[in-house]
């Protein structure tokens, strides 16, 4: 057996937190628990980076896989990753030292611990995308409640207590029917190793019921609509490097949940539930956008416009076609990145101002230039402006739409439109304009730490924007053979 | 000739009490001595019941009227360890209150005999004389701190509730020897299989009364009173140490004498059950007092337990010897909290003295994170695995109903332990507590957090030692 890689990626976190659980907590700016933990997402970040390079792409089956006996003739502890799992390990791990770096302004009290928090949610957040075992898989799914829980709730706004028994008890209500799922599949199929469950099916009889109750789970942590409402309230109060993870990471699970389990465990039964997906998702993109066009806290205007965007995602997925799903995937990194920049840059100035409403500002453009300019960048991304990485994931999910079912592609365009307006309208009351607030004049362009973040983010958008190649590459098999095995499962039905 | 090897932590236990009291009688100021004698006494119980019992598969004795099997032998040797760590920890608590005296330990031992009786009843009259033995003296316990008004309602309460049960109990008891014609469980469950409904009758007196000792809903309302009152030393033995012995007589009168009658009980166990959930979790979001929110959190507990039980199956027993388990150890880090909770001779029980916590007590505080989560249910710690076992059981038997309603519960439990979570850590912080703790204070607390904290890693032992139990 080789090195366990997947192991070693989950755990540093954890070592990293450990070790500053031991350090000693001092008041004001930490600096060496900040190198500390820096210095463990950076050492996670490379590794994962040399799993990519080795990652072979002309296959779909797992790789880096690990089994080791977990609960005797149970369970299993089984991880390993294939091309639609790998990228999303890479943005946890790039998305997280961001986050880090970013702490120097808005966390004030108690660093260290906010640290460790961060720290453990991302062995959470990679054990998620890597597990390949039911039980394993909500284990961490759950788990990460307890770090966000406390993130939004020591950490946050001034409403955080509220938002964080809403964010806490939404997703645990949602969790719970999958944690009855999964202990009936094991009794129906005697497993719950996901690669063994691909191969021997489980019944049509049960799939619906399952599928559906997977459903809620997903459907709360995606967010669909209706049941988004935990969404803004979360993001608006946490503070911005917790908003960054919950909006970069937190969301993305659900949709890999949809792709890796209710596609690939319930063939038939996603079939069957096609049209609600699609309806939820059409009423998630057209709704949610109108609500963000009307929000006059820039937090909230991006909380629903990622509403949105997952709402493409969903409908990306459950086209079923070789190209939603591509795209979804797409989507999903692309909003990570996009959607992380953009609470970032809200973040830099709430950090001066604080302020997130949009009518304290006006006029940036003339006082910060560097900042205006980075945040058109993630403007533009947002609402899916060609030579972005948006575009692409938008575009892939539109074509794969129209393939499947014309009028549900017609409405989600409507909602590209809308995309522009809320983010153009944002952007242009924000940063153009007569420069009104007198507050405003000394405020202070980037520093060099969130130059740094920026431009972190910046690159690869735009590199992906121009040259999808790799990440395309890199899940063109896997989405292939999903789809192949889905189209299997459903002729043999 | 009988094989008194077997019964022998009995004759141990009972030899040490009556050697105790006779010490008090002609020693002046002997609580100390008395204490730490006590203790050398349950742990000497503990190692000979492991050496004399642990490996028997199934012995009877007496006529049968006692059973030495691999349930028992593991349930007396979960009842010493937490009677061991209740009468360890509470040294400080009882010097505060100036009720450190001998009868505290030599009433732990009583009850602690009266409790291993009842584990190994294969009779009914056997099992009636345990469970009077412990029932008396948990009453004195109750009123132990006898200078406070509460302590001493609690142990009225307790005393007046619990004998009607017992009498309801003792009626049911009458009732199945009258159609079965033996006190023997083994006999009774042959005898027993006709469906006359005064049988039933006898079946519902039983549950009710035994539904009473581990205070399941709708029988709990004696509990948030006693609970509240009695010394805290004494309500973290209340919802530990008898929880177990109850329960193993839950377990021994389904499935010995009862199997045949499975019909006529499974409907009232899952209706205990589900009710106990969701009135646990309901009940508990209104209290201010730890101690009360405690008493409904442990009927709630007690509603998954025996969900466990009403799978009627060797998995659901397992699972619910496993909940039990895994309570123990929650409640005991729990209350090891709750004894930390001092300050200058003067104990702290409400919820809102644990305001703001986290700034003063960081380390008590992520003790308190982790048992509430783990409480609550969350994964990865060992309340999660707790109530997984439980619903794979539940789930096994497709008693779908069941499995979501407890599931739902947990969620709606949930939200009381996030309150207390969110009074420690986001609320403003009150004044600092005391740190000089006893050492076995900070011992059982660090133990039983790690063991919460780390079950994940080796979960399956726990499973081994209970896969010895096959009842059924």
């Amino acid at each position: 057996m080789n090195f366990p890689i997947l192991s070693s990626l989950i755990l540093l976190p954890i070592v990293g937190a450990l070790f500053l659980l031991f350090t000693k907590d001092k008041e004001g700016n930490n600096l060496t628990a900040k190198y500390v933990a820096l210095f463990t997402t950076v050492v996670n970040f490379l590794i994962s980076i040399y799993l990519w390079i080795s990652f072979d792409q002309s296959t779909s089956s797992f790789q880096f896989v690990e089994d080791r006996t977990w609960i005797e003739g149970f369970i299993n502890y089984k991880v390993g990753v294939d091309g639609i799992s790998i990228l999303f390990i890479i943005l946890t791990t790039f998305i997280t030292p961001l986050c880090i770096i970013s702490v120097n302004n808005s966390v004030k009290n108690r660093l260290r611990d906010f640290l460790i928090a961060i720290l453990i949610m991302e062995s959470f957040m990679i054990g998620v995308f890597c597990a390949l075992d039911l039980v394993v898989f909500y284990l961490f799914f759950e788990a990460g409640l307890i770090p966000m829980f406390l993130i939004i709730g020591i950490w946050g706004g001034a409403r955080r207590v509220y938002s964080a028994f809403k964010f806490f008890l939404y997703t645990l209500l949602g969790s719970v029917l999958m944690l009855v799922a999964i202990i009936s599949i094991y009794w129906i199929t005697g497993t719950t190793d996901v690669v063994q469950l691909y191969e021997i099916g489980i019944d049509v009889q049960y799939q619906n019921l399952l599928w559906l109750a997977f459903f809620s789970s997903f459907a709360v942590k995606t967010p669909m609509w209706p049941v988004h409402t935990w969404l803004p309230d979360a993001h608006v109060e946490a503070p911005t490097a917790g908003s960054v993870l919950l909006a970069a990471i937190l969301l993305k699970m659900a949709g890999y949940g949809f792709i890796r389990f209710s596609l690939g465990l319930f063939p038939v039964a996603s079939e069957v539930f096609t049209p609600l997906i699609y309806t939820l998702s059409v009423i998630a993109i057209i709704f949610t956008s109108l609500i963000a066009l009307m929000q006059e806290d820039m937090k909230k205007l991006i909380a629903y416009s990622s509403v949105a965007h997952m709402g493409f995602v969903t409908l990306g997925i459950f086209t079923l076609q070789q190209q939603g799903i591509e795209g979804s995937i797409i989507q999903m990194i692309s909003h990570g990145l996009v959607s992380a920049a953009l609470f970032l840059t809200v973040g830099v100035v709430y950090d001066r101002m604080h302020s997130r409403l949009i009518s304290t500002y006006g006029g940036l453009v003339s006082v910060i230039p560097k900042y205006s300019i980075l945040f058109m960048l993630f403007a533009l991304a947002s609402l899916g402006l060609p030579g972005t990485s948006g575009f692409i994931g938008e575009f892939l999910i539109l074509m794969g739409a129209f393939k499947d079912n014309f009028l549900v592609a017609v409405i989600a365009s409507i909602g590209v439109i809308l995309g522009a307006a809320y983010m153009l309208w944002l952007y242009k009351r924000v940063v153009f304009g007569k420069l009104l607030n007198d507050d405003l004049k000394k405020i202070l362009d980037l520093n060099r730490s969130e130059y740094f973040i920026l431009s972190c983010l910046a690159a690869p958008i735009l590199f992906f924007g121009f040259y999808p190649d790799p990440l395309i590459t890199t899940i063109e098999v896997s989405v292939t053979d999903l789809i192949n095995m889905h189209n299997t499962n459903i002729a043999s039905k | 000739m009988e094989n008194f090897n077997l019964i022998l932590p009995e004759i141990f236990i009972s030899l040490s009490i009556m050697f105790l009291l006779i010490l008090g009688v002609f020693k002046n100021d002997s609580s100390k001595i008395t204490f730490n004698l006590s203790l050398f006494a349950i742990l000497i119980t503990t190692i000979i019941t492991f050496n004399e019992t642990f490996s028997v598969t199934r012995e009877t004795l007496f006529n049968e009227s006692v059973v030495i099997d691999s349930m028992s032998s593991l349930m007396k040797i979960i009842t010493l360890i937490g009677g061991f760590l209740v009468l360890v920890i509470s040294s400080t608590y009882l010097k505060t209150y100036k009720i450190y005296n001998i009868e505290y330990p030599v009433l732990i031992l009583s009850s602690i005999l009266g409790m291993m009786v009842m584990i190994s009843s294969n009779d009914l009259i056997v099992f009636y004389m345990g469970l009077e033995l412990q029932s008396l003296a948990l009453y004195v316990l109750a009123t132990y701190n006898r200078d406070q008004l509460k302590s001493s309602e609690a142990g009225l309460k307790y005393f007046v509730l619990s004998a009607l049960s017992s009498g309801l109990l003792l009626y049911g008891c009458s009732l199945v020897y009258g159609f079965s014609g033996s006190t023997n469980f083994d006999i009774i469950s042959s005898q027993l299989n006709s469906n006359e409904y005064v049988l039933t009758f006898g079946i519902v007196f039983i549950l009710v009364g035994l539904a009473f000792k581990i205070s399941a809903v709708p029988f709990h309302m004696w509990a948030p009173d006693v609970y509240e009152g009695s010394p805290t030393t004494v309500t973290l033995f209340f919802t530990i140490v008898p929880k177990i012995a109850a329960l193993t007589v839950f377990i021994r009168f389904l499935y010995v004498p009862f199997l045949n009658l499975i019909d006529q009980w499974q409907m009232i166990i899952i209706f205990l059950s589900i009710a106990s959930m969701v009135f646990g979790a309901v009940a508990a979001i209104g209290q201010t007092s730890i101690k009360r929110l405690i008493a409904y959190s442990s009927i709630g507990h007690i509603g998954y337990t025996l969900a466990g039980l009403a799978t009627a199956s060797n998995e659901g027993i397992q699972s619910s010897i496993i909940y039990i388990s895994i309570y123990v150890v929650m409640n005991l880090a729990l209350f090891s909290c709750l004894l930390m909770l001092r300050r200058k001779d003067q104990y702290y029980e409400d919820i809102e003295d644990l305001s703001g916590l986290s700034k003063n007590h960081p380390l008590l505080s992520l003790c308190l994170l982790v048992i509430l989560f783990s409480l609550a249910g969350i994964p990865p710690l060992a309340g999660f695995f707790a109530k997984f076992y439980v619903f794979k059981a539940v789930l096994e038997q497709s008693m779908f109903f069941l499995a979501i309603v407890g599931l739902l519960s947990t969620v709606v439990a949930a939200f009381y332990y996030l309150r207390i979570i969110k009074i420690i850590y986001f609320d403003k912080e009150k004044d600092k507590y005391d740190t000089d703790h006893s050492l076995w204070l900070k011992f059982s607390l660090t133990v039983s957090t790690i063991l919460i904290l780390l079950y994940f890693i080796f979960p399956s032992q726990l499973i081994e030692v209970v896969s010895r139990i096959n009842i059924i």
